[in-house]
């Protein structure tokens, strides 16, 4: 593994975050975030597709004319939804129950046709493999992070583990998940902020 | 029978609004909310394509269900979705360029619009008749207005106040919105299907 691939991979799940820079992929993010474990249930789904279609689109890149690309690109991605769809209906029914409609909407999120035209359209398999976990688990992680604190703060626990007798019910409901993440994303503003100012000063 | 049209009629608009308590079509909500003209045209466009895909998904459904394809429904929804906003398009242009030039950019950005789809889809999992599709369709259309319009009059008077430097763009915006879907809260009873 060369540092090529890992700079690959940071950069999806930091410089680039989906959810956090790049604001992509909201829908998803605020409603599938009730829970720590609903978050990482929808953000390993939608890891599993970015990777297999960045992967099978850089495979085929060649051979589709540049017209018909997007069309393509779509067909590509909801086949493979449809599979993780079917996969989680037979293995994880109470998962997919749950996360209920935004599992076929998986198609229409702009990550993951954003990053087939940005990325895989251009790039080599392996490299394409890469940038698709990279960014997968970016949104993953940012997904687990924002259902951590709501599940936190709605019902004292993560992951299920009771922590806080505090419940602010609010937050699980859908208010809760714009508030939740206009506060996260006013945090790393904050930190964003005060990190440029300090390196000013030892300037 | 009326009621019950009646009563999906105000359910999409208020308790179930999509952007608010559903959160489909957040890209668009928070990205076209800037100025209150591109808001209207935005939510016209939006709710025209979404009564136009919400029948012809429901009569192709009709016919992957008689020949056993219900798998296939996400990826022939899509394309389907995606042919009828270019369908759109060309016709507008040809029709009523006026119309066709105040929608501009929405037309093209409808098709990765989740509202679209998750309300094709919806509309197959409660096995609607296609009157109660068509009329859930104007309600989803118009509740994604009513938020749309809403949220960006508030974004208009925000500019001009002063907001704490890391609150600025994004996470104001994210929490209005989040005080908004605590007032659309406030229908949660009113209609019970």
């Amino acid at each position: 593994m060369s540092e090529s691939k890992l700079k690959l991979l940071s950069n999806g799940l930091f410089k680039q975050n989906p959810a956090f820079i790049q604001v992509l992929g909201m829908c998803p993010t605020l409603a599938t975030t009730t829970s720590a474990e609903n978050g990482l249930g929808m953000g390993l789904a939608t890891t599993a597709v970015l990777a297999m279609s960045n992967i099978t689109i850089s495979v085929v890149r060649k051979f589709i004319p540049d017209k018909i690309r997007i069309p393509s690109y779509i067909v590509i991605i909801a086949s493979f939804v449809t599979m993780i769809d079917m996969l989680m209906h037979g293995f994880v029914y109470d998962l997919w129950k749950t996360l209920g409609l935004f599992i076929p909407l998986i198609v229409v999120n702009c990550i993951i046709l954003g990053r087939a035209e940005a990325f895989a359209s251009k790039n080599g398999v392996i490299d394409s493999l890469f940038d698709g976990l990279g960014m997968g688990l970016g949104f993953t992680g940012a997904l687990v992070l924002l259902g951590s604190v709501r599940e936190f703060l709605g019902n004292g626990s993560v992951f299920g583990v009771h922590l806080s007798e505090v419940k602010m019910f609010a937050m699980i409901l859908p208010p809760g998940a714009f508030i939740a993440l206009g506060m996260l994303a006013a945090l790393f503003n904050y930190i964003g902020i005060r990190r440029s100012k300090t390196s000013k000063e030892s300037k | 029978m009326t009621t019950r049209l009646v009563f999906i009629f105000l359910s999409a608009i208020l308790v179930n609004n999509f952007v608010l308590s559903r959160f489909l079509g957040i890209c668009p909500f928070l990205g076209v909310s800037k100025k209150v003209d591109t808001a209207v045209g935005m939510s016209i466009a939006v709710l025209f394509v979404m009564i136009m895909a919400s029948i012809i998904t429901w009569l192709l459904n009709i016919l992957l269900v008689s020949l056993g394809l219900p798998f296939l429904t996400t990826i022939v929804f899509i394309l389907i979705i995606a042919t009828l906003v270019q369908f759109v398009e060309i016709v507008l242009k040809k029709t009523s360029p006026s119309l066709y030039e105040a929608l501009g950019i929405f037309l093209p950005l409808i098709t990765t619009n989740c509202a679209i789809l998750g309300l094709a889809l919806l509309n197959v999992q409660q096995n609607y008749s296609l009157l109660e599709t068509i009329v859930n369709a104007a309600g989803a259309g118009l509740g994604f207005g009513l938020a749309l319009i809403l949220f960006s009059t508030i974004r208009e008077r925000m500019d001009i106040s002063d907001v704490p430097e890391p609150f600025k763009g994004t996470a104001s915006a994210l929490i209005t919105a989040g005080l908004l879907s605590m007032a659309f809260m406030g229908f949660q009873g009113l209609v019970k299907l």
